[in-house]
């Protein structure tokens, strides 16, 4: 029996009776992490990692009916063992291990295969049936080390405040954004951050992550030298606004996977690209799927007809998920999330 | 190769001018000579032949980065540029060779022509992982001849000139045929470049124009012309003459015949071969190739279509019957050289009087002198130009009267305006969908247009395509675009995708043609997207009989 098909509401498990990241309103959710296309507003019950709670809360309403697993803790639903364990995604990320009559399956929702620091690093459990995301899957797609991304930023705000200039750094508001702050020498000068990313700075601290100092860019007067050697975080959506005014002459920058390529780097129009993402690479979604010893591999969004062949060639059992993730802003070129 | 790799993603990265002249300014700074030479090379529009068949590239990348071929295809699918996608699929080396450009241009990249593909299969792998990411993707800009940054001939002549301290019209002059396909730039080249003026440098150009000034576009209502330009009488006024802009240099007894992109033409206009006897030396003529009615009496406005031009071009041998039906003449307007003196720093009018005493005393047959409209207004200038279309030119040009010759689109020392008639327009709809290169290359950006076989209420009306257009839209539509075409698709083949008609376009162009290599039965020039059509429904978009009503 498949133990997760295709719904229209999402993905479903007939045995449990209930969904994983549906897109339309259901009686049961287990969802995977807290990012937009997989966290929905009016499910009835929400089941989602106990480091996640505070990420979900936030995003969907503190008074949701929400059910909180350990990583590695077992329940038994209609028969159903289930349990969550690290994606390495974002703070909270999950990947779902559901166990019937002796078959494994786990559902990736989004995941990363490098640890990062700021959330619970990716695990890989064996399975025989893997549904894995395909977001970056093309060999094009291979990350750069964190350690010179981070270098490359430095370099960035450095220089910009050493010609007395404001860093603006275009991210993704939660998880890019903490991920980029855990990582950022905070020695070079302060940080500020748009009134979208700051809650979720005080979610990840309240997690036990650590973030260096941040300030509302919003409470820093106009002509405060201060500006100009700052290193300002903002979601993509600031960008072009009145708000970006306050800064004066400053270099922007965008943090994304997406930014491997000339083409999206330069459609972007900022002054610098750094790939940074919270996706696998190519490298790390063969790994990934290799280390589960999975035999069948469903593929979800990103370049799924691409990773479906590959693996049919590799001697897998692979086919296609139709679902609705990543069709936001954030998962596809044009905006660029991951 | 690392520094000239780290000065492409600097200029890459910038859409300012002076961020561009800023990183130009640093490399030269610190470039060795012979790095230099070839820097300007590239940078200024070289391009060597190709050195190595693309085909082979393609194999040699796939096979080393052990990819299936389909997925070499996707992959450059999604990139869209083929050095950049095989740098991306090559396994990376994060140190990289500190060998200089000169050095890996002479020593190993020129050497690869002409070797038969086994050679090259062997040469290149070990090449390959000398190379860091940004340098191996130059590194194969370079091998296909894909070379381009955005940078103008003008910006790096700029940045040698403040660099040298030098006029940027002399190091313009000394840059002309620094690029001819061939040229092997040197340290002693380069210096040449840079060094500081002599006394007989003017005397020792050969047969070399000068570089080409250019015109701006002027785009503002007659109305504002008084506040923006003052009153006519200020300027010189001219037809835009829709042909191939030239020099004519006449020195020491030789006639050379060079095309805008400083080519050498003089071969494709035997026409003008009488010029060698009829014009003293020491003389640079400036103005348009046209194709003209053959027998048309002096004087007469008897301009051909540019298409006729574009078949003399495409033909390797010029024979007897096509020089017969389809003479070319030159519109001269401008005078660069006057008794083997540079005229470029006289005033717009006195070099236009010289060059009408000049046309007037030697029997010059294949040169006409462009004519000036005269307008005691700008309404009144404004209503001749309605001409333009029924003539044959594009409008009309505006030329300061005291504009000195400048040097590409410079506007310091004076202005040439190109005040064209409105485009062509219909509205056609949108049927095929290519993914772009380069910037756009995630996107679908290149489009084909159709428009209706039949008056509407037709039985069976279908759709033809007629052109294809890239350009006009803000990244914002092209962005929406994009998703409708993916929401909409009917079926894919390779990188094109046809789409279920619901999208339609004010598209404008200059020319239009019959022609039979197309399914319309007509061709247009420089077709462009205008404005996205939101109000109107697809039925409602033009049709042949539209198209047909503007031959003329
Ligand atoms: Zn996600
Ligand atoms: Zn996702």
């Amino acid at each position: 029996m498949d133990l997760v098909i295709a719904r229209p509401e999402g993905l479903y498990c007939p045995p449990g009776d209930f969904y994983i990241d549906p897109w339309r309103p259901v009686d049961r959710a287990i969802i995977t992490h807290g990012h937009g296309d997989h966290a929905r507003t009016g499910n009835r019950h929400y089941l989602t990692a106990a480091s996640g709670e505070g990420i979900l809360r936030s995003r969907l309403g503190q008074a949701i009916d929400l059910q909180t697993l350990a990583y590695g803790e077992r329940i038994r639903h209609h028969g159903v063992t289930l349990s969550l364990h690290p994606a390495g995604h974002v703070l909270g990320s999950a990947q779902v291990r559901l166990e019937h009559q002796g078959q494994v399956w786990v559902a990736s929702g989004d995941y990363k295969v490098e640890p990062d620091g700021t959330c619970a690093a990716f695990e890989p459990v064996a399975c025989h049936t893997f549904i894995t995301e395909s977001t970056f899957g093309l060999p094009i797609y291979r990350w750069p080390s964190q350690a010179e991304v981070f270098a490359g930023i430095n370099a960035w705000w450095r220089a910009n405040r050493d010609q007395g200039k404001a860093s603006v750094l275009f991210c993704y508001a939660f998880g890019k954004a903490q991920r980029i702050l855990h990582g950022l020498d905070a020695s070079i000068g302060p940080i500020l951050v748009h009134g979208a990313v700051e809650p979720l700075n005080r979610v990840y601290r309240e997690a036990g992550v650590y973030l260096p100092e941040t300030r509302y860019a919003g409470d820093i007067p106009r002509n405060d030298p201060l500006l100009r050697q700052a290193l300002v975080l903002a979601p993509p959506s600031a960008g072009g606004s009145s708000w970006m005014r306050r800064f004066g002459d400053y270099s922007d920058a965008f943090a994304s996977g997406w930014m491997l390529l000339r083409g999206t780097r330069r459609r972007r129009g900022v002054d610098r690209g750094f790939v940074l993402s919270d996706h696998a690479d190519w490298p790390g979604l063969l790994w990934a799927i290799g280390q589960t010893g999975a035999q069948r591999v469903m593929v979800t969004h990103g370049s799924v007809n691409v990773l479906v062949r590959y693996l049919n060639e590799q001697g897998l059992d692979a086919r296609a998920f139709a679902t609705e993730y990543g069709d936001e802003d954030e998962s596809t070129p044009a905006g660029a999330e991951a | 190769m690392k520094a000239f790799a780290a000065l492409y993603l600097r200029l890459d990265a910038t859409t300012s001018s002076n961020a561009k002249l800023e990183a130009l300014r640093d490399y030269f700074a610190q470039a060795p000579a012979d790095d230099a030479a070839w820097a300007v090379y590239f940078l200024a529009g070289g391009r060597p032949r190709q050195l190595v068949p693309t085909r082979v590239l393609r194999e040699l990348a796939t096979a080393l980065a052990a990819l299936p071929d389909w997925l070499f295809e996707e992959s450059y699918q999604a990139v869209g540029d083929l050095a950049e996608t095989i740098s991306l699929l090559l396994p990376q080396n994060g140190q990289g060779s500190d060998d200089g450009l000169a050095y890996w241009v002479e020593a190993h990249l020129l050497p690869l022509r002409g070797l038969p593909a086994e050679e090259v299969r062997q040469r290149l792998p070990p090449l390959w992982a000398q190379l860091d990411r940004p340098s191996l993707m130059l590194c194969l800009k370079l091998i296909t001849g894909s070379f381009r940054v955005g940078v103008s001939k003008l910006l790096v002549t700029r940045a040698l000139a403040q660099l040298a301290g030098l006029d940027a019209k002399r190091v313009a002059q000394r840059l002309v045929g620094y690029t001819d396909i061939g040229h092997r730039p040197s340290a002693a080249d380069y210096h040449r470049l840079v060094a500081a003026e002599s006394a007989d440098e003017h005397s020792q150009r050969g047969g070399q124009p000068y570089p080409f000034f250019l015109a701006h576009a002027l785009q503002a209502p007659t109305e504002q012309f008084d506040a923006l330009l003052g009153p006519p009488s200020d300027w010189q006024v001219e037809w835009k003459w829709d042909g191939i802009r030239a020099q004519v240099v006449k020195r020491d007894g030789q006639l050379w015949v060079w095309s805008r992109g400083e080519e050498l033409v003089t071969d494709r206009f035997p026409e003008l071969h009488s010029l060698a006897q009829t014009l003293p030396d020491g003389v640079v003529l400036d103005g348009e190739i046209l194709v003209w009615k053959p027998g048309a009496t002096r004087g007469a406005l008897a301009v051909q279509p540019f298409a006729l031009l574009q078949q003399r071009l495409g033909r390797k041998t010029l024979g007897k019957k096509l020089l017969a039906d389809a003479p070319v003449v030159l519109q001269a307007y401008d005078l660069l050289e006057w008794q083997g003196e540079d005229w470029r720093n006289r005033a717009q009018h006195a070099r236009r009087r010289q060059l009408e005493r000049l046309v007037a005393e030697y029997p010059l047959a294949p040169v006409l002198l462009s004519p000036l409209l005269e307008g005691l207004s700008w309404a009144d200038l404004a209503e001749q130009r309605e001409q333009s279309r029924s003539l044959g030119v594009e409008g009309l040009m505006l030329k300061q009267r005291e504009a000195l010759y400048g040097v590409g689109r410079t506007k310091d020392m004076g202005t040439w305006w190109k005040w064209k008639i409105d485009p062509f327009s219909v509205d056609a709809v949108l049927i095929y969908a290519q993914r772009g290169h380069g910037r756009r290359a995630s996107l679908y950006s290149d489009y084909t247009f159709a428009v209706w076989n039949a008056p509407p209420g037709s039985p069976e009306r279908a759709l033809v395509p007629f052109a294809k257009a890239y350009s006009g839209l803000s990244d914002e539509e092209m962005r929406k675009v994009d998703a409708i075409i993916r929401k909409t698709t009917v079926e894919t083949f390779g990188p094109v995708r046809s789409v279920t008609p619901t999208l339609v376009f004010e598209l404008g162009f200059e020319g239009i043609a019959l022609s039979s290599r197309h399914k319309s039965g007509i061709a247009v020039r420089f077709p462009r997207m205008l404005r996205w059509r939101l109000d109107k429904p697809v039925e409602e978009a033009d049709d042949l009989a539209t198209l047909q009503a503007l031959l003329i």
